[in-house]
């Protein structure tokens, strides 16, 4: 435990300067004794972690690509050919011996020695909301608390580095994007559409000398209100949050979002689509230091039409997510960054009266790459009859927990909840079978 | 011809005339305040032992008082709480013009009898009853749930009523907008009706500030709850369905789904304490209803007092708000104010009026202090903890983007604004705060401010619109244009964004600022200055 115990000193060192409590002094005390570790380049801190870790350097971001709505396994990651429960969806061989996928994929069989399958995922939430709740954060929804999504926590506990812009992005949100939960809104994730399109808000409308004008005039009005109100004005940290905001708007960084710069035949790879660029503009933003970027893919609720609808998505979703990895891999990024693709829950083996499927949160798959975790290996299975019986059962906890610890995180690491409740990072199990021992 | 372009001239100079009568403080425009309040007598009993609680405890804790907040201060923060706006400049005028000494009662008159208080309590009041999502498609309505909520403060309805019709209505969504309470929690994805355990922990935190439902899966980690509480108050809704004809009272099982292992089995209706009060008599829906509201369950007027304190601070009195203990003991003051809401008929009015007129309320929120920063720091955080001085606290976006549109516009924006306005302004407030981030139905609980939301106020769309060069559109403009010495433009800039006169120091910097040789051209130097104002601590925060 020696190396984490240190990577905890800087962590919290970190921690301090990305998350803005609400108690000043406390902040202040903390910053001040972690002064000097908070200048330490990234790349020594990186090194260290390396070292520390036995060889091994541990992931460092996280790209979550979110099938919103619940695509199902049998049109994608699982499929079932020729059974009753298939309903005609017939599957290809992949670079993995005796491992398929539905057709419609073939790019993505292409590098599956690359990744791998959980196909038996279960859970007990069979809601939009609630499953989405789930996946994310790895936990059930709780009414006394909102547990923070995995991008949140790698914010939270990796180092900041030099990274100006903020670290844990949502590309294409839906109505439910990762949030910082207990641990703040701060590490709620910036939400950002289609990188076709500019990032908004971030481009100033005047000259340069009259936004500086601008900034020192805010500053004497805040003086004034300042004064008298020293405590209850510091907890505020709005100031902190313009200059934070103004430095991002200032910063290089910022053409991370802007994939016109990648040239053609790349944008092409990953899809001439939002949701590609989404994927394209991901790789760019982790080579930033962005700690976690979600990009969303929406449409996977499929209660009629099933089969139609997946065919769609999957020319959506198989360039992409093939390209991601090959272009990952190709730039030496796939063994720090973990790649997470999946809904918030399976559907339905039997097709319904209207030739869709319904919610199934008892068998489901999610796929997986990079940042240490082995590759080309598939975990537990699904009936092909369409029972509820899976076999290796593994919970969304435990996806989680494997996650965490590729990035070097301790899911058994407790937070202190508002109310006073230790809460773990995540109760999960980890999958042996996915980690590189 | 010449007479067209002499109407034209005609035209153009007396708009010129009224927008320079508008900033006029002499001409200014006397809004219909014809609301009077009730004499002070019929309150002033229970606000001064409000009063002394809190002196006693102020005593007790060995803090010194914050001095009283100015009165612009006062009413910046009931237009905030009660109509999700500061003032206009128009209501300014009106406010100083009213110089009584029931000033603030005047001013709280005024705001109950615009239907723009109605309209936005009925919101925040629907974030606690249905929370903020659209809800299951087709039979839920929230904004016809809303609307109703709102006639019904409108006509000042008694609040125990209210929620006897919220849990106990009967038929279509759409006829009966009350339903809909019962409806948002129905799932017709998985073809589930009405959820009973979604509608007991809507009651019990809702209406009884108590968290129950932390009891859904297993016993309270720390409080008295069993799971078994939580499930006998959910069995309450078990018999009440769902059909085309609406939502009705049926003969089905009594019986409630366990939330760890998903399975039904049969739980008798029973409530969690003041099991005494409840009626034998009636339908389930109704014996629960009542027990609810009944005069002697203390934990309903105790959540509605906690409810109106925290949406006039920003800050529940008991926090969190929805977690006061059901039978034990409550702050005095809590006490007091239930006490007095129970014996005036659930008058959520009475309710506002007696805390905006108690003196925690009209503390300033700064301290003037000699102490050592560090000595300070502390006195100031013992103060805050007993109400002794105004917490500062985060604006929600709503109140934030209605502060904006107002702030833009020298007149007041209401029922009385023209329907482009009025249509344009709610279009700007939703695309707002879907950036802003709506804190959903944790409105209470403290956080910071973002990133995000800063660059939205510095760059977003709204915030240029509302600042940029528009003799029509804008304050800025007009001030630039039209006030007749620079001191009176920086004032009137400071009166309708900040609801407050500038400073010595902000005035001579602002009146320079504009009378400068260099620079930008003097609208743009104006439009800079209202920037400047709305991106500063004070124009975002509860204060």
């Amino acid at each position: 435990m020696e190396p984490l115990a240190y990577l905890a000193d800087v962590r919290r060192a970190d921690r301090a300067a990305e998350h803005f409590a609400l108690h000043r002094r406390a902040w202040l005390k903390t910053a001040a004794i972690a002064g000097g570790t908070w200048l330490t380049p990234v790349a020594e801190a990186l090194a260290r972690r390396a070292e520390q870790s036995g060889g091994h350097e541990p992931a460092q971001s996280v790209i979550l690509l979110w099938l919103a709505g619940g695509p199902s396994q049998l049109e994608t990651f699982d499929p079932h050919p020729g059974t009753a429960i298939a309903g005609g969806t017939a599957a290809i061989d992949t670079a993995l011996r005796g491992v398929q996928l539905a057709t419609g994929y073939e790019r993505l069989a292409e590098q599956l020695a690359d990744v791998s399958l959980v196909r038996s995922l279960t859970s007990k939430e069979g809601d939009h909301e609630r499953g989405t709740y789930l996946v994310k954060t790895g936990y059930r929804p709780d009414p006394t608390v909102v547990h923070p999504s995995i991008g949140a926590i790698c914010c939270h506990q990796l180092p900041v580095g030099k990274t100006e812009i903020p670290r844990h992005v949502s590309i294409l949100p839906n109505q439910w994007p990762a949030r910082g939960g207990f641990l703040g809104n701060s590490f709620d994730a910036f939400k950002t559409f289609d990188p076709a399109d500019k990032v908004p808000d971030v481009s100033l409308h005047v000259p340069d000398a009259r936004q500086a004008q601008r900034l020192a005039d805010r500053a004497m009005v805040d003086r004034a209100f300042a004064a008298g109100r020293r405590r209850q004005f510091d907890a505020t940290l709005h100031g902190q949050m313009i200059d934070r905001a103004v430095a991002m708007m200032g910063s290089e960084q910022l053409k991370a979002f802007d994939i016109a710069e990648e040239p053609a035949e790349l944008r092409t790879a990953y899809g001439n689509t939002p949701f590609g660029r989404g994927c394209l503009a991901a790789r760019r933003l982790i080579e930033q230091g962005v700690r976690c970027v979600e990009v969303t893919l929406a449409g996977w609720d499929s209660h009629t039409n099933n089969h139609e609808a997946h065919a769609r998505l999957a020319q959506t979703l198989d360039p992409a997510f093939a390209a991601l990895i090959a272009d990952l891999r190709e730039r030496d990024l796939l063994s720090r960054t973990v790649v997470l693709c999946g809904g918030e829950f399976g559907r339905t083996p039997r097709i319904n009266a209207l030739d869709g499927r319904d919610h199934w949160p008892h068998g489901f798959t999610v796929a997986l790459a990079g940042g240490g975790i082995r590759g080309g290996q598939v975990i537990g299975e699904t009936d092909p009859e369409g029972g509820r019986k899976v076999s290796d059962p593994r919970t969304v906890a435990d996806i989680h927990a494997t996650i965490l610890t590729a990035l070097a995180i301790d899911p058994a690491h407790e937070e202190t909840s508002p109310a006073g409740r230790p809460i773990k990072f995540s109760e999960g199990m980890v999958i042996g079978g996915l980690l590189d021992s | 011809m010449w007479a067209r372009n002499l109407l034209f001239a005609g035209v153009c100079l007396g708009g010129a005339i009224a927008l320079a009568a508008s900033l006029s403080p002499v001409h200014a425009r006397r809004a219909q305040r014809e609301a009077q309040p009730a004499p002070p007598s019929e309150w002033q009993a229970t606000v001064d032992r409000l009063n002394e609680s809190f002196r006693a405890r102020w005593q007790a804790a060995g803090v010194v008082p914050a001095a009283r907040a100015t009165d612009l201060a006062i009413a910046r923060r009931l237009s905030l709480a009660l109509e999700g706006t500061i003032p206009s400049l128009a209501e300014i005028r009106d406010f100083e013009a009213h110089d009584e000494p029931d000033r603030i009662a005047w001013w709280l008159a005024g705001l109950f009898a615009d239907r723009r208080s109605s309209d936005y309590l009925a919101e925040r009041l629907a974030r606690a009853y249905v929370g903020t999502e659209d809800g299951p498609f087709l039979i839920y309505r929230r904004r016809r749930f809303v609307s109703w909520l709102a006639d019904e403060l409108y006509a000042n309805r008694p609040y125990n009523q209210l929620v006897e019709q919220l849990i106990t209505e009967s038929g279509l969504w759409t006829d009966k907008p009350a339903t809909n309470f019962i409806t948002v929690t129905s799932k017709p994805d998985e073809d589930k009706g009405p959820d009973p355990n979604a509608l007991a922990a809507r009651v019990s935190r809702a209406f009884l500030g108590v968290r129950l439902d932390c009891a859904e899966c297993h016993d309270h980690f720390f409080r008295e709850w069993k799971q078994t509480d939580f499930q006998s108050l959910a069995a309450f809704f078990s018999q009440t369905e769902q059909s085309l004809r609406g939502i009705r009272d049926g003969a089905g099982p009594i019986e409630v789904e366990d939330a760890r292992t998903r399975e039904m089995k049969p739980v008798a209706c029973e409530v969690p304490f003041a099991k005494e009060l409840l009626a034998t008599e009636g339908t389930s829906r109704e014996r629960l209803a009542r027990w609810v509201t009944h005069p002697d369950n203390r934990a309903f007027a105790c959540a509605a007092a906690n409810r109106a304190w925290a949406i006039l601070f920003g800050r529940p009195l008991v926090e969190p708000i929805d977690d006061i203990p059901a039978e034990g003991h409550v702050p005095e003051a809590l006490a007091i104010l239930a006490d007095d809401f129970v014996a005036h008929g659930y008058d959520l009015r009475r309710l506002i009026t007696v805390i905006a007129l108690s003196e925690p309320f009209q503390r300033d929120s700064r301290v003037d202090t000699d102490a050592s920063e560090a000595d300070a720091e502390d006195a100031t955080a013992a103060a805050e903890a007993a109400w002794a001085v105004f917490p500062l606290t985060r604006l929600r976006p709503e109140q934030v983007v209605g502060s904006l549109q107002q702030a833009a516009s020298l007149e007041t924006l209401d029922y009385q604004s023209h329907i482009v306005i009025r249509f344009a302004r709610a279009v700007g407030q939703s695309e707002f705060v879907k950036r802003y981030g709506d804190s959903g139905e944790d409105e209470f609980s403290p956080q910071g401010g973002t990133i995000p939301q800063r660059l939205l106020m510095m760059n977003g769309e709204l915030v240029k619109d509302k600042t940029k060069d528009s003799l029509i559109a804008n304050a800025s403009t007009r001030v630039a244009v039209l006030a007749s010495t620079d001191e009176k433009a920086v004032e009137i800039a400071y009166l309708t964004c900040l609801t407050r006169r500038p400073t010595e120091e902000e005035e001579a910097h602002f009146v320079a600022r504009l009378a400068a040789d260099d620079g930008p051209p003097r609208r743009q130097r104006m439009e800079d200055i209202y920037w400047a104002l709305i991106n500063s601590t004070e124009f975002s925060w509860n204060h």
